[in-house]
C-alpha cells in the first residue's frame, strides 16, 4: 500500500488519535542526557533537533537546528522494559493458621502505543516473542502486555558509530511487527501501515498520498543509513566457530577488560534472564513472589548449592557471547544479536562485541 | 492462559528423617481433584515453595503409580532447604510440577539396568531402582553402584543390603572414608567397574552425581563398549522458573529444566566437563 504523508505540524493529531483510541503514548524524550522512552502527551516534548554521538563506552546527546524529532540512534532502553518488565510481581501467597492460598496477580492490562521504535528493536521483539510466548509454557504477563501494544516504527536514518544492524540483517528499515512505520523528512512523515489496527487508526487522519519523489528520497536516506554503518558482525551462523574456539586466547584478553557489571545484558534488547524472589510483608501473613531482570554476569546466576558454575569473568563473558551469537541459533533459529550496538556504547570499558566476535571467528587480534 | 508459575497448595503428610541433614517429605495436594489428576515420570522434578522464602527444584523419588502421596528427599544445604527441614506433618507448602524429561524407562525394558550414583545425588536414581524392583519381570539384570564421601553419608543403608540379596541384582557401594563395620569398599565407586557383570552391548546406564565422577564412569563404560546413547545422566543447574524462561539452567543450547534434567550422554557430551558450562 502506498504511504500517506503527515506534515510535521500535524504530528499532534497522530498522538490525539492514539489517545482517543485508548492508548497511553510512550515516546522518546531527551532527559538526563539520554533519549528515554516515557509517557508523552504533546508533540512539542519530542526531542526536536536532538542528535547523539556514540562510541565504545560513550554516549552523548547534541543539539542541532534540525526540525526532526527522530534524528538520533537508540538510547539505552527501548521496547524490552514494556513487554518484559524489569521487575514484576508474579503471584502472591497468603498464610492463615492452617493453609496457604496462592493467587495470580493481574498484570493490569494497559494499551500502550510506543512511538519511534527502531527496526533493531522490532527484530528483538520478535525474538522475545519466541522466547516468552512460543515455547511449551507461554508467559501470561508477557502475553498480556504484548497483546496491548500498538507499535509506531520510525525507519532509522541516523545510525550511531556503534550500530551494525545492516550486518545482522535487522535494519535500518523496519520491515516487520509494526502497526505503523514512519519515515521522517525535514517536512514531515511518510506513514506506512503494517496491520489492520494501523490502517483503522490512521483512516480518520485522511492523509494525502505521498509523492513518488518523497518515497524515493526516503528510500535513499534509509539506504544511506545502512551504508554509513562502520561496524559489522562476521557473516553467517557463528555457532560452530565459537564452540570450536572455547579455549581461544581471546577469552582471556576480553576477561581482563570486562568488569562483569552486566550493563550489556541490561541494555540488550534480547537478553531474557531473570530471577525470582519472595518479598514478605512485615506482618508475615502475605508474601509477594517477584521476578526481576538478572544477568549471566552475576555470581548468583549459575549458583547451585555450594558451587558456582561460572565463578570468573572469563566463563561469564564466554557464556554470554557463545549464547548470544551461538546457541541462540539452536534455540530460536537465528542469532540473538540484532545489531543495535547498545552493549558497545554502554560498556563502561568499551568492549565491542563486533571486535570480539571478529577476533574469535576470523582470527584477528586485539587492537 | 494457564499460568505455569503459580504453585498449588500441598500438605506434608509425613516427614521422615533419613540422616542428620537429609529428610523426606511425603506430600499430597490439598485439592483432591488436583491430586487425583497429578501424574509424573521418574526423573522429573517439582518446584517446592516454602512460604515467604522461595522455590527450589527437587526430584520426585516415589513411585509414579503411588496415587496416595509423592515423596521428595531433600538435603538441608541452603536457605530454602534448611527452612523446609523444619516442616512437620500437617504443614503446608506450594508445589509446581512435574517438570522436565525423566529417565528412558520404556526404552530400558528387557535390558540390563545399571544405576550409578556419587555423593548425595542418589534421590533421582533411587526412584529408578525402586521402579525396576517393583516391575522386576520387565527388566533383566540390575546393577547398583553407589559412592559416598563418608560411610555415614549413605542413607537407606538397609535397603542397599536388601537389594544385594535379590535375584539378578548386584550392589556395589564405596565410601572414600569408611567408618568401623563398613561392609563395602573403601575408595572411589568407579574403582569397582571390574566387578560389574552386565551385557554391555544392551545395558542401559542411568547415573547422577558430581560431574567428575560421571566423567570417570563414562570413560569406564566406554572401555566396556557401552554405547553413548545407552548412557543417561541427570544434570543439575540453577533453576528459578522450571519452564525454560529464566535462563539460569542453560547448558549450551539446552534448558536443563525443560530439555532435561535427564540427557543421554551423546546429547550432553559436547560441553560435558567443560568448565563454565
Amino acid at each position: 500500500m502506498k504511504a500517506g504523508f503527515l506534515p510535521r505540524t500535524r504530528f499532534q493529531k497522530l498522538l490525539d488519535t492514539l489517545h482517543q483510541a485508548g492508548y497511553r503514548c510512550i515516546a522518546p524524550q531527551a532527559r538526563d542526557g539520554a533519549i528515554v522512552y516515557d509517557t508523552l502527551f504533546r508533540a512539542e516534548d519530542l526531542p526536536r533537533g536532538v542528535s547523539d554521538r556514540q562510541s565504545p563506552g560513550t554516549y552523548r546527546l547534541e543539539h542541532t537546528d534540525s526540525p526532526r524529532f527522530f534524528s538520533w540512534a537508540n538510547g539505552p532502553q527501548a521496547l524490552k522494559p514494556f513487554v518484559f518488565s524489569p521487575r514484576e510481581p508474579m503471584w502472591c501467597s497468603e498464610r492463615t493458621s492452617d493453609a496457604i492460598h496462592f493467587a495470580e496477580i493481574d498484570p493490569a492490562p494497559e494499551q500502550l502505543a510506543i512511538i519511534g521504535v527502531r527496526a533493531c528493536d522490532l527484530a528483538a521483539l520478535r525474538l522475545q516473542d519466541r522466547h516468552f510466548l512460543e515455547g511449551p509454557f507461554p508467559d501470561p504477563g508477557y502475553a498480556t502486555r504484548r497483546g496491548n501494544l500498538f507499535l509506531v516504527a520510525v525507519h532509522c536514518t541516523h545510525p550511531a558509530d556503534t550500530c551494525f544492524c545492516a550486518s545482522t540483517g535487522d535494519g535500518p528499515r523496519a520491515t516487520q511487527n509494526f502497526d505503523l512505520a514512519l519515515h521522517e523528512s525535514n517536512e514531515g512523515y511518510l506513514v506506512q501501515t503494517g496491520s489492520d489496527k494501523g490502517r483503522a487508526l490512521i483512516a480518520p487522519l485522511s492523509l494525502a498520498p505521498a509523492t513518488t519523489a518523497q518515497q524515493q528520497a526516503a528510500d535513499r536516506e534509509i539506504e544511506e543509513a545502512a551504508r554509513r554503518q562502520v561496524r559489522r558482525l562476521p557473516a553467517g551462523n557463528l555457532r560452530d566457530v565459537l564452540f570450536e574456539n572455547l579455549s581461544h586466547a581471546r577469552w582471556e584478553v576480553v576477561a581482563e577488560r570486562c568488569l562483569s557489571c552486566g550493563n550489556c545484558t541490561a541494555v540488550c534488547p534480547t537478553c531474557f534472564c531473570h530471577n525470582e524472589a519472595d518479598e514478605t510483608e512485615l506482618d508475615g501473613h502475605r508474601s509477594l513472589h517477584v521476578r526481576q531482570w538478572d544477568s549471566c554476569f552475576t555470581q548468583g546466576h549459575s549458583y547451585i548449592h555450594g558451587m558456582t558454575i561460572r565463578a570468573d569473568t572469563h566463563a561469564r563473558y564466554r557464556q554470554w557471547l557463545t549464547h548470544k551469537l551461538g546457541s541462540w541459533h539452536d534455540q530460536y533459529g537465528r542469532s540473538g544479536c540484532v545489531g543495535c550496538g547498545r552493549c558497545i556504547a554502554w560498556c563502561p570499558v568499551g568492549i565491542d562485541i563486533t571486535e570480539e566476535a571478529t577476533a574469535l571467528c576470523e582470527g584477528g587480534t586485539h587492537a | 492462559m494457564h499460568n505455569p508459575h503459580l504453585p498449588l497448595e500441598a500438605e506434608v503428610v509425613e516427614r521422615i528423617k533419613e540422616s542428620p541433614t537429609i529428610f523426606t517429605l511425603r506430600l499430597g495436594f490439598t485439592d483432591p481433584v488436583k491430586h487425583a489428576a497429578y501424574r509424573f515420570a521418574p526423573g522429573q522434578f517439582n518446584m517446592l515453595y516454602l512460604y515467604g522464602v522461595g522455590e527450589i527444584p527437587i526430584s520426585i523419588v516415589s513411585d509414579p503409580d503411588d496415587e496416595r502421596l509423592f515423596d521428595h528427599t531433600i538435603r538441608a544445604v541452603g536457605r530454602v532447604t534448611r527452612g523446609m527441614a523444619q516442616l512437620k506433618a500437617g504443614d503446608r507448602l506450594g508445589v509446581r510440577g512435574p517438570f522436565g524429561r525423566g529417565w528412558p524407562l520404556k526404552r530400558a525394558e528387557g535390558r540390563d539396568i545399571m544405576v550409578i550414583t556419587g555423593g548425595l545425588g542418589c534421590a533421582p536414581v533411587v526412584s529408578v531402582i525402586n521402579y525396576v524392583i517393583r516391575r522386576r519381570d520387565k527388566f533383566r539384570r540390575l546393577v547398583i553402584m553407589q559412592g559416598v564421601k563418608h560411610s555415614d553419608d549413605l542413607i537407606w543403608r538397609s535397603q542397599y543390603a536388601q537389594w544385594s540379596k535379590l535375584h539378578d541384582t548386584q550392589v556395589l557401594v564405596a565410601a572414600d572414608v569408611g567408618a568401623a563395620l563398613w561392609p563395602w569398599h573403601v575408595g572411589h565407586v568407579t574403582e569397582l567397574f571390574d566387578q560389574v557383570e552386565i551385557d554391555s552391548s544392551h545395558a542401559m546406564i542411568m547415573m547422577c552425581g558430581p560431574q567428575g565422577m560421571m566423567q570417570v564412569a563414562v570413560d569406564q563404560l566406554g572401555k566396556r563398549h557401552v554405547r553413548e546413547d545407552n548412557i543417561y545422566l541427570s544434570m543439575e543447574r540453577s533453576m528459578n522458573c522450571a519452564v525454560g524462561l529464566c535462563g539460569h539452567c542453560q547448558y549450551g543450547a539446552k534448558f536443563v529444566c525443560r530439555d532435561g534434567p535427564v540427557f543421554s550422554y551423546s546429547e550432553a557430551k559436547p560441553l560435558f566437563g567443560m568448565r563454565g558450562f
